[in-house]
């Protein structure tokens, strides 16, 4: 079975929210849009947002560690906000797993939402139902798209690359090849929801000088040795 | 709902793809429109651009919450008769009422004098065209917003290497082992910065950030080195010692390629002390260029010309030439000069442990030398000698305002580029790469008029507005030694001015130093607000008025395509339209977008039709140029030379049959011919059959070494790029600046600095890098002013534009002053506070967030958040003017007087380029009273909705959905 | 968890309307086995009207929760696996069964058809629907409070505390309801249903506080470190990705302060437990007839407290992601 997923690599995401709003374009007028914004203008503005990209902070000064966390569904493979639905509107995908609202059943009770611990749907406060990522379902299984466009929007607007996506059922895809070499690893793994989305650690680079490195023969002041002979006295003029 | 595996996207509505280029920000990249039934319904990276191959960043992706912005202009307006300027009460009329009542103002000051006409454009991309307009009208006082932006790292480098950081050349992040990047939030680059570092992350690279903030980029470093603002002048002098001290440097690269080899005078009693010994009798180019007359010191033969073949010249030791006149190298001198800057010094000012000082100079070192790389390569350089190889060593820099929005920031930067050099990293793999039209002589070419008899009624004038000065005689100075342009660019006070001093035009026409204007025009700047320093008094200098009632600055327009803070100053407002809807040039005569690898220029093209009556301004201004008579925009017999933009820019050449234009691609009569050659009237078509992009890759041979690259810098002659095929040696030692020096020690032939600014130009104009404190911090009671403020880029926004958006304005609404929880309990400050933040200048009220990303001697914030009360479109009470707050409103655009200035107004800035110094403001942070109100400070009466601004939405609700038929 | 009214006056209100017919079909069996003074149908049928009504008003405040009340219909669509939708099967069961034993009291159709154990207990329609009432009460209250309980990273509520209180507690304002009622009519049922209510009372004294106890030494399963992902002792959100409200930002926390939340629980834990259970007794002494209304308004107005405070004080694990602005 096909479980399609992101896989976001924390060591190069840059926190610069192209995921955010690239999501939001796509979807507002698409499949499940309109994405809906209140106070657009005004105080307190808020909307619907599929994917939020936040920022925490790691140790104390001066080993901080800042660290931007992009956040959208997990498509759990076990997904808790599925079947507390009442209506059958939250769904699992069989084909590919993509966890869905369908707005035309869904009654707005929010129960889903208070069954994912994960903080990723969004009410949308205008329509009064319940919306989330659809991994762009509309996008990927556009069989009209060329195949390289077959992505999700966030996927193709990362700038840094750092959201890869696949099939994380398939052993050979780029996807689980990365969370089995990288250390991929899943949020919240004490709830057993299984989320197919997964995230790839950071990794440090360092850089190891030895003494020897900084003394080698080629060094180019040896070339500048222009030590000037005054006829100073030397061992020469006192010993024998 | 529909299953939308089998429902498609594509089949909803009217659906078409148009390719143009983004300019959410000043980047660049390129995009494809999806429009449904006319309306934006999706913005996508194009995949074949060479800037973002595909990707796309937060404000492109919300290029459609612009077209539907409420603060959008779309009406000419002329403020009402009976109307105070500054309280936003405009009338509609037409364009050509517009147009009359502009142009009879500006035929009038053409013919008395042009120089009471100033055109000041912000962070915009069409100077090439500005910039041409100023000229014809025969103005000096034209400048964009280099001069407030980063003018410190354009010159800091092009006088050192020949090109620069910024728009100019970057890092090789393909081939580098080792990043270091310096005071960059942000940048320029945005997108092509992005992919590059986690591309080169995901080699296994090694990045290092320095800053004294952890935050966007420098979040993912492997290390992060936090340091003290405005202290990396002394980091890298420290760097550099460590480097010549333990023999890390590059000495073949230097003694082929930079200066340092080469012989200086070195006798203080001597007029030429401190000048290049040269034989001025040998017969080697003598243009704008570095002339080969100098000399080397073989350790075999003693003096040699340069490049002498054969020869093995000494970096160190001081020598006695022929005729008796001493002379050490320059890098003997280099060596002199930071002698005394120890880690252990260093570590005293920047902040940074002495042992990472010397750990980062041998990483540096150990990676430069041992991992060199070497490309099978073959090239030729111009001293004719054949190279099977292109080599390399892979460390790679990159700075941006961080170091140059510093009033110490020229001097810094030169000293970044000579350690990026003494490390033999400049257009070479992995290191440092040129973009054309660059590397150009240092300085390059172009100079500025020399004296007021450049500027002549109804003539153009004599010169460019703008230029590289590369001796006294290049200022643009009166007899007197005191400024011809109002911003006093190229003056003594700032000689290295290239780009302006926009940020000091409003105080200096305000009051009347050097001289009153009549017209300011602002394009694209927003000067009432984010890119003025201490706004609130900018903003009394726009409406402040003289014992007859007289505007003190008589007349301002003002393009924009929003309702920003400065168009509520405007007495004429010009409606521009969007990005969308309009055809622009990134052109070569300005600021290209090209590649390491060869020239790029970009075209915009209509993807929209303009809102309501917005123009765009390019027509505006050649419509204009016609209306005034201005030679280069009209035919002899008075008409019209150019129906439109895109006619001139197919059809103008910079001078009659030059064959250069605005576009580089597609030239020729059949498009056949690059760079140079006849207008094509075809020219847009071929740019929009190729993504708006023409790329020209030079060959392999062509893309490294430029500087010395005989095959490259001949073919940059041919195809009009340079006017020369030399050498372009790096300067380690600037005799250039030391020319500036010497006019102020008396020993210059020529002219000499006034009195008031010998002692200054004598300590600025140092011919080799060094440390000295910010200005402000040297004039100000550092105990109570213990903190250093800074600003930052977030990336989900461009400076002002951007709170008007629906989408972005929803990740920034507001800001907070970010600052280290140990300093700020220390003074019993909780996170969230409100808290007072002051300066020599004023306070601003703002919020608190605690941050262990910052050193605790600096406290920061997002850049332009903060907005004045209905500006933009927003509702009064929109949290960016309750709850945002602006620095700028603290930040001097003038130094606290000194004793030593002897009254005069000194502005705020480098003291060799006139960059704006921004992050010099020091501050300290207080607790708000209790009973003091939660909102921000200053604040000022709410701007109107302006006749013709498209209105907020009506409801609480805005749903978009492209297309005539919604979603359904 | 944000305590929205609809699902406070939900839950208090069909709590009660189920205690209110729990309470009558207690009265109706002990009568039939004489161990209380028979009542008249109308009794039973003014007082089954009271329940539904409650019910009503119930369901009535829960499509206020709803966000597209015209399609509550389809809600009961997945009683296989959601407990929402099997309590949105058992309610209107529930109150059908109201609704026909009231009638049946009323319309006085209450010839026992079997009659057990020599005359002992006579079986009529009213007898059958009450059981079934019972059960079906019963399965509702499991129903409503396997809601909050299932929800297992709600740790607060995950707990069979939740059910039980749930049941205790509505069981007890029910009675207390009846208790009123009967004061109000002036029967002498009064001791029997208050006696009851005080029962219940206590019962739900001792799970709910045994559910605070729990939940004050509750140690939530996830922190900022499995929420990221990230092993490191200090760990502090900087920004959640926007600077005004959402959503989630709304609908999983109080927005009071801890000394708020504090007084809430002083307050319920007072008016529910000891100053119903004194009024009944006092009432009792003083055979006093509003005292007893008292009780009922006061505890009533206590569970709306308690169930305030029930939502106030779960911590949902997402409130993780969303602590701060900048
Ligand atoms: N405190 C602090 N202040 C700073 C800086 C800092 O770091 N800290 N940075 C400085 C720097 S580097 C810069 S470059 C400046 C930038 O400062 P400015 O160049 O003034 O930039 P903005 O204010 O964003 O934009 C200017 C105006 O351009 C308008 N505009 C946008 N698009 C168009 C268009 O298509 N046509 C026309 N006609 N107008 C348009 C916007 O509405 C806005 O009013 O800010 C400077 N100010
Ligand atoms: N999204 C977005 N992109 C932009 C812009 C924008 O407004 N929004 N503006 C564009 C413009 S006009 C410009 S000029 C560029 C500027 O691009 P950047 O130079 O990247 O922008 P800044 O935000 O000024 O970043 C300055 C950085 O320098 C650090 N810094 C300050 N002082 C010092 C110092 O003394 N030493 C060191 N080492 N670091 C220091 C600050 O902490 C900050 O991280 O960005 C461009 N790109
Ligand atoms: S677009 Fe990519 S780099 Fe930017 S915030 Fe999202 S995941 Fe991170
Ligand atoms: S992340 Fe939340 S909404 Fe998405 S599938 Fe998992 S539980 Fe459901
Ligand atoms: S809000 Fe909609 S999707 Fe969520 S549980 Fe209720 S009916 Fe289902
Ligand atoms: S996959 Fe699509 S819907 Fe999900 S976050 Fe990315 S862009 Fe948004
Ligand atoms: S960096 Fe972003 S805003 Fe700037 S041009 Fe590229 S896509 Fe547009
Ligand atoms: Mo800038």
């Amino acid at each position: 079975m096909t479980q399609l997923a992101l896989v976001i690599d924390l060591n190069v995401c840059v926190g610069c929210h192209a995921c955010v709003t690239s999501c939001k374009q796509w979807n507002t007028s698409g499949w499940a849009g309109p994405m809906v914004d209140e106070n657009a203008y005004g105080a307190d503005p808020t909307g619907t947002f599929f994917n939020r990209v936040q920022t925490y902070e790691i140790g104390s000064f001066p080993s901080t560690e800042t660290v931007h966390f992009p956040k959208s569904c997990l498509h759990c493979e076990d997904p808790p906000c599925v079947p507390v639905c009442p209506t059958g509107a939250s769904y699992k995908r069989e084909d590919n797993g993509v966890v869905l609202v369908d707005y035309d059943k869904c009654i707005g009770c929010k129960y889903c939402s208070w069954a994912c611990p994960y903080g990723v749907r969004e009410l949308d406060e205008q329509q009064k139902v319940m919306k989330k990522c659809t991994l762009c379902i509309d996008r990927i299984t556009d069989q009209t798209l060329p195949e390289a466009e077959r992505q999700p929007a966030c996927v193709l607007a990362c700038p840094t690359n750092a959201r890869l996506y696949g099939d994380v059922h398939d052993p050979d895809s780029e996807v689980s090849i990365a969370i089995r070499e990288r250390g991929g690893y899943a949020l919240m793994p004490e709830w057993g929801t299984k989320p197919a989305n997964h995230y790839l650690p950071r990794q440090k680079n360092h850089m190891h000088i030895s003494e020897e490195d900084l003394q080698r023969s080629d060094n180019p002041l040896t070339k500048e040795d222009i030590t000037v002979y005054s006829g100073e006295e030397t061992l020469d003029d006192v010993s024998w | 709902m529909k299953d939308p595996a089998v429902h498609h996207d594509a089949e909803i509505g009217r659906t078409e793809v148009k390719e143009t280029t983004c300019y959410m920000c000043a980047c660049r990249c390129g995009i494809r429109v999806h429009l449904r039934d006319g309306q934006v319904r999706y913005i996508e990276g194009n995949p074949n651009h060479p800037l973002n191959k595909g990707v796309l960043c937060a404000k492109g992706s919300s290029g459609i919450m612009k077209q539907v912005s409420p603060a959008r202009l779309t009406k000419p307006l002329r403020r009402k008769a009976k109307a105070k300027r500054g309280e936003s009460q405009f009338e509609e009329i037409s364009w050509d009422e517009a147009l009359t009542m502009l142009s009879e103002r500006l035929t009038k000051l053409r013919a008395e004098d042009p120089k009471k006409f100033a055109l000041f454009t912000g962070r915009d991309q069409m100077q090439a065209l500005t910039g041409m307009f100023a000229k014809q009208f025969g103005t000096p006082n034209y400048a964009a917003h280099g001069g407030f932006c980063s003018v410190n790292m354009a010159t800091g480098m092009i006088y050192s290497i020949g090109g620069s950081f910024w728009e100019f050349g970057g890092p090789d992040l393909d081939r580098a082992k080792l990043f270091v990047m310096i005071g960059t939030a942000e940048d320029h680059h945005s997108n092509p910065l992005k992919i590059a570092i986690s591309k080169f992350k995901r080699e296994g690279g090694r990045f290092i950030a320095i800053n004294p903030v952890r935050s966007g980029y420098g979040a993912i470093a492997d290390e992060w080195v936090p340091i003290k603002p405005g202290t990396d002048g002394a980091l890298f002098l420290a760097l550099t010692n460590e480097i010549l001290k333990v023999g890390l440097f590059d000495r073949e690269f230097l003694i082929q390629y930079t200066n340092a080899p080469e012989l200086v005078i070195d006798d203080p009693s001597r007029d030429d002390h401190g000048m290049f010994y040269r034989d001025e009798s040998v017969d080697v180019t003598r243009g704008c260029t570095d002339p080969q007359d100098k000399f080397w010191w073989d350790r075999h033969n003693g003096e040699v010309l340069t490049h002498t073949e054969g020869a093995d010249p000494r970096l160190l030791g001081s020598y006695t030439m022929k005729d008796g006149t001493p002379v050490k190298p320059s890098f003997q001198l280099l060596k002199e000069r930071v002698e005394p800057y120890t880690a252990e010094w260093a570590e005293g000012i920047t902040g940074i442990p002495a042992a990472t000082i010397r750990r980062l100079a041998h990483e540096m070192g150990v990676t430069a030398r041992d991992h060199k790389i070497e490309l099978p390569i073959n090239w030729t350089d111009a001293w004719d000698k054949e190279h099977d190889t292109v080599t390399g060593n892979p460390v790679a820099f990159h700075a941006m305002r961080g170091l140059a929005a510093h009033s110490n920031g020229f001097q810094t930067i030169r000293a970044l580029s000579i350690l990026m050099t003494v490390l033999g990293t400049i257009d070479r793999p992995g290191g440092f790469r040129h973009k054309a039209p660059f590397p150009k002589p240092i300085p390059p070419c172009p100079k500025p008029p020399h004296g007021p008899e450049a500027v002549q009624p109804n003539t153009p004038l004599d010169g460019l507005p703008l230029g590289w000065p590369a001796k006294p005689e290049d200022l643009f100075v009166d007899e007197a030694g005191e400024p011809v342009r109002i911003d006093k660019a190229f003056s003594w006070e700032y000689p290295l001015a290239a780009h302006g001093l926009m940020h000091n035009v409003i105080t200096n026409a305000w009051r009347g130093d050097p001289y009153p204007i009549d017209t300011l025009f602002l394009f694209m700047a927003n000067m009432a607000w984010n890119s003025s320093m201490n706004t609130v008094e900018t903003r009394k200098m726009l409406t402040d008025q003289d014992e007859n009632g007289d505007y003190k600055i008589p007349f301002l327009v003002v393009c924009d395509t929003f309702a920003s803070e400065t168009v509520a100053f405007a007495d004429l407002v010009l409606p521009d339209t969007t990005y969308l809807e309009r055809h622009d040039v990134l052109s070569m005569l300005d600021r290209p977008i090209s590649e390491f690898d060869g020239p790029v220029d970009s075209v915009r093209l209509p993807v929209l039709p303009p809102k309501g009556d917005s123009r765009p301004f390019q027509d505006v201004l050649i419509d204009l140029g016609a209306r005034i008579g201005l030679p280069a925009f009209t035919n002899d017999d008075g008409t019209a030379k150019y129906k439109n933009y895109p006619d001139f820019i197919v059809n103008y050449e910079t001078s009659p049959g030059s064959g250069i234009g605005f576009l580089a691609g597609w030239r020729g009569k059949f498009g056949e011919k690059y760079l140079k050659g006849e207008p094509n009237p075809s020219q847009w078509e071929h740019y929009a059959a190729n993504g708006c992009v023409f790329h020209h890759e030079l060959p392999r041979s062509y893309q490294y070494m430029r500087n010395w690259n005989k095959g490259y810098l001949h073919w940059a002659r041919a195809h009009g790029l340079t006017r020369w095929a030399e050498p372009i040696t790096l300067h380690i030692y600037s005799e250039v600046l030391q020319r500036f020096r010497a006019a102020a020690q008396g020993k210059w032939p020529g002219r000499r600095p006034p009195e008031r600014y010998r002692e200054r130009i004598e300590t600025y104009f140092d011919p080799l890098p060094f440390y000295y404190e910010p200005l402000e911090t040297q004039r100000i009671d550092k105990k109570r002013f213990p903190l250093n403020a800074l600003t930052q880029r977030p990336m989900a926004m461009y400076h002002s534009w951007d709170s008007q958006n629906a989408w972005l304005r929803q990740i920034h609404s507001h800001n907070y002053l970010f600052v280290n929880p140990k300093m700020a309990i220390a003074q019993g400050i909780e996170d969230g506070d409100w808290i007072w933040v002051e300066s020599h200048l004023g306070r601003v009220k703002c919020m608190c967030r605690y941050s262990e990303a910052v050193e605790p001697g600096t406290v920061w914030t997002w850049n332009a958040i903060g907005k004045s009360a209905g500006a933009w479109g927003l509702s009064a009470n929109a949290d960016e003017s309750k709850k945002g707050f602006l620095l700028n409103h603290i930040i001097g655009e003038e130094l606290p007087q000194a004793s030593a200035d002897g009254g005069q107004h000194l502005s705020n800035s480098d003291p060799l380029t006139g960059q704006a110094a921004w992050y010099d403001v020091r501050v300290r942070i207080e607790k708000v009273e209790p009973s003091g109100a939660k909102v921000t400070e200053p604040q000022f009466a709410p701007m109107k909705p302006l006749p013709g601004q498209l209105t907020r939405p009506q409801q609480r609700w805005q749903a978009y959905v492209a297309g005539l038929f919604g979603r359904k | 968890m944000h305590p929205a009214f609809s699902v406070i006056f939900l839950t208090t209100l069909i709590g009660a309307g189920q205690g209110l017919f729990l309470a009558l079909f207690t009265g109706q069996l002990y009568s039939t086995i004489h161990l209380v003074e028979e009542q008249p149908g109308s009794f039973y049928a003014v007082g089954s009207a009271l329940s539904l009504l409650l019910l009503i008003a119930g369901l009535g405040a829960s499509f206020f929760h709803l966000g597209r009340p015209e399609r509550a219909w389809r809600a009961a669509a997945m009683w296989r696996t959601s407990w929402l939708s099997r309590e949105v099967i058992v309610l209107p069961a529930m109150m059908g069964i109201v609704f026909f034993y009231g009638l049946f009291h009323w319309a006085g159709w209450t010839e026992p058809f079997i009659v057990f154990g020599d005359g002992a207990l006579p079986v009529d329609t009213t007898f059958v629907l009450g059981l079934l009432g019972v059960i079906v009460a019963l399965a509702l209250f499991v129903s409503t409070g396997m809601i909050y309980a299932s929800v297992k990273f709600l740790e607060e509520w995950h707990s069979p505390y939740t059910v039980v209180n749930f049941m205790f507690l509505g069981t007890a304002s029910g009675f207390m309801l009846a208790a009123a009622y009967s004061a109000w009519l002036g029967n002498n049922l009064v001791g029997f249903f208050g006696t009851w209510a005080v029962i219940a009372t206590l019962l739900g004294l001792g799970t709910r506080t045994a559910s605070l106890f729990r939940n004050a030494s509750l140690k939530h399963q996830s922190t900022l470190q499995t929420a990221i992902g990230i092993r490191h002792r200090s760990i502090e959100q900087k920004s959640q990705g926007f600077s005004a409200s959402s959503f989630n930002t709304r609908e999983f926390f109080h927005h009071q302060s801890p000394a708020t939340l504090k007084l809430v629980r002083n307050a319920f834990l007072v008016l529910v437990f000891p100053v119903p259970i004194a009024l009944i007794l006092l009432a009792y002494l003083l055979e006093s007839p509003t005292l007893p209304i008292a009780a009922f308004a006061l505890q009533y107005l206590g569970l709306l407290a308690e169930r305030w405070y029930f939502f106030a004080e779960a911590e949902h694990p997402q409130n993780l992601y969303y602590q701060q602005i900048s």
